[in-house]
């Protein structure tokens, strides 16, 4: 890997936003819109049911753990996107730019959004809701990760599939990741599942990361069992959508249609 | 024929029952400027996309500067560059950023040195901080030219690179890039729907039909060969009749 090429990528990318106020208003709009919502829901379940105060620090949280899984998957499907719509991917391919760089870089600039919407969101919420995120403590760092992972690995089958089926499908981009959200158990625990579908949900790596924020939330402690199965279950998920997106890649290249993408 | 930059043997295309080319071999030399020419559906622009490493061929095999393609593409791609009517840079960034991210994709080193020379050479330094959205079309394919001039292209493909371009700016464009060619040795392959552009700018057509080259020489010797007043003439009645076979017995 040439991390020349990569910091070029990424590069690219950062001047495409510095440069559009539509693309930085975006990037916080849904996330602070989000925020405001949950967060003032969480206020009327309190008001409503005295007896639920951990509903504030679940459902925000949550929300925000959301948001770090679809906002990666949005980095890397975005930047991919971006060059599609500028006509740019074929000077891009053409370029020497191994398979592994591009998706190094388009990894790269999901980490750099996910970091600044983190850290906007937190913030917010600790202001307007009295919402401290840091109360997970370190486990936070390791639940992030696996979320950011799996966001990674949700991109490249996304992309790979736009590379595949051309624009026409660009809005699985937005579509496919919220295919995960029921199944994952971002607002609700694996138990209100039906029992049948349960064993399904755990097979996601985000279901033991938002069961594991709930334990910490609820009980402390470090989500060290949770922590474990969402790190085995994403490089399994990981390498099948590594595979996945190699596939396409070919077949794409194959069948003409990479060399269509962007110039139609 | 100088040393070859670019052997192609026997490569063939197929889309599901489409042949888009068939058992296509040619060479391009060092320095040598190759058009490849043909009405839409012909093949050159299959046949420059599986060049690029755009397209996996059927068969066949490509090697370009001696190594064989689809196992060597990204070290073959950093001694070559393309450039099109059909791609552009991302509007919304400078022009200088533009050519700042590529020349790091294609590892220049003292880059704003090496895009400075470029705009000085296409007479475009004044665009450097221009957005490359506002720019006229003429500006942008000057711009799309500086950026395949970055790497100090041994090899350069270049995609109807005149096409929306007005006469005077076209005219440009072809005498910087016998320039570039003539200073720097750069071999190109050229297709163009622009009989001007190939008559003067080709030191070889390669004259496609249905996937196949069907007439190959100077500019000039096709002309003579096939008895018209110009490629123009020869390239509506290949296009018109379709049958190469029968305009290639009446040449005889």
């Amino acid at each position: 890997m040439n991390g020349r090429v990569i910091l070029g990528l990424v590069l690219r990318y950062i001047y495409i936003i510095r440069r559009s106020v539509p693309r930085i208003i975006e990037m916080l709009f849904w996330p602070m819109l989000d925020l405001l919502v949950w967060g003032f829901l969480t206020i009327y379940l309190q008001k409503i049911n005295q007896d639920i105060p951990a509903a504030v620090t679940f459902l925000l949280g949550a929300m925000i753990f959301w948001d770090v899984l679809f906002r990666s998957q949005q980095g890397m499907t975005v930047s991919f996107l971006e060059d599609v719509w500028t006509k740019n991917i074929i000077n891009v391919f053409v370029a020497p730019v191994r398979i592994r760089e591009f998706l190094a870089a388009t990894a790269l600039v999901g980490l750099i959004k996910v970091t600044i919407i983190i850290v906007a969101l937190t913030t917010v919420a600790f202001l307007l809701y009295g919402f401290n995120l840091t109360v997970i403590g370190w486990g936070l760092v390791p639940l992030f990760a696996n979320l950011i992972v799996m966001g990674w690995g949700i991109g490249m089958v996304t992309t790979a599939l736009i590379m595949r089926f051309g624009q026409a499908v660009e809005m699985l981009a937005w579509a496919i990741p919220f295919l995960f959200q029921p199944l994952s158990a971002v607002f609700y625990p694996v138990s209100v599942l039906p029992s049948w579908l349960q064993p399904l949900a755990l097979c996601l790596p985000s279901t033991h990361v938002f069961e594991g924020m709930r334990d910490v939330l609820a009980h402390g402690g470090f989500p060290m069992h949770h922590l474990l199965w969402a790190m085995s279950l994403n490089v399994v998920f990981l390498l099948a959508e590594a595979w996945f997106f190699m596939w396409m890649y070919q077949s794409t290249r194959e069948k003409g249609y990479l060399a269509k993408l962007g110039t139609q | 024929m100088s040393e070859s930059i670019v052997e192609i043997k026997n490569l063939r295309k197929e889309f599901g029952e489409l042949v888009a080319i068939d058992d296509l071999s040619f060479n391009v030399g060092k320095g040598e400027i190759v058009g490849l020419l043909g009405a839409n559906g012909a093949g050159k622009t299959t046949a420059l996309s599986i060049l690029l490493g755009l397209i996996t061929p059927t068969s066949g095999t490509i090697r370009i500067f001696g190594r064989e393609l689809e196992h060597n593409r990204v070290e073959v791609l950093r001694r070559m560059n393309f450039s099109s009517a059909y791609t552009s840079l991302p509007s919304n960034l400078r022009v200088e950023e533009n050519l700042m991210v590529f020349a790091r994709l294609y590892s220049i080193s003292n880059a704003r040195q090496k895009i400075s020379e470029l705009l000085e050479l296409l007479e475009i330094s004044h665009l450097r901080k221009r957005v490359s959205g506002r720019l006229s079309s003429g500006e942008s394919a000057r711009v799309n030219l500086c950026k395949s001039l970055l790497n100090d292209p041994e090899l350069l493909l270049l995609d109807e690179p005149t096409a929306s371009l007005d006469p005077d700016i076209a005219d440009k464009v072809r005498k910087w890039l016998r320039q570039v060619q003539r200073e720097r040795g750069i071999g190109m392959i050229y297709t163009s729907h622009n009989m001007r552009d190939v008559e003067e700018i080709c030191d070889r057509v390669l004259f496609m039909q249905n996937g196949r080259i069907f007439a190959e020489g100077t500019p000039q010797s096709i002309v003579a060969q096939f008895h018209e007043k110009s490629l123009e003439s020869l390239f509506i009645r290949v296009a018109r009749s379709g049958d190469v076979e029968v305009i290639g017995e009446e040449a005889k």
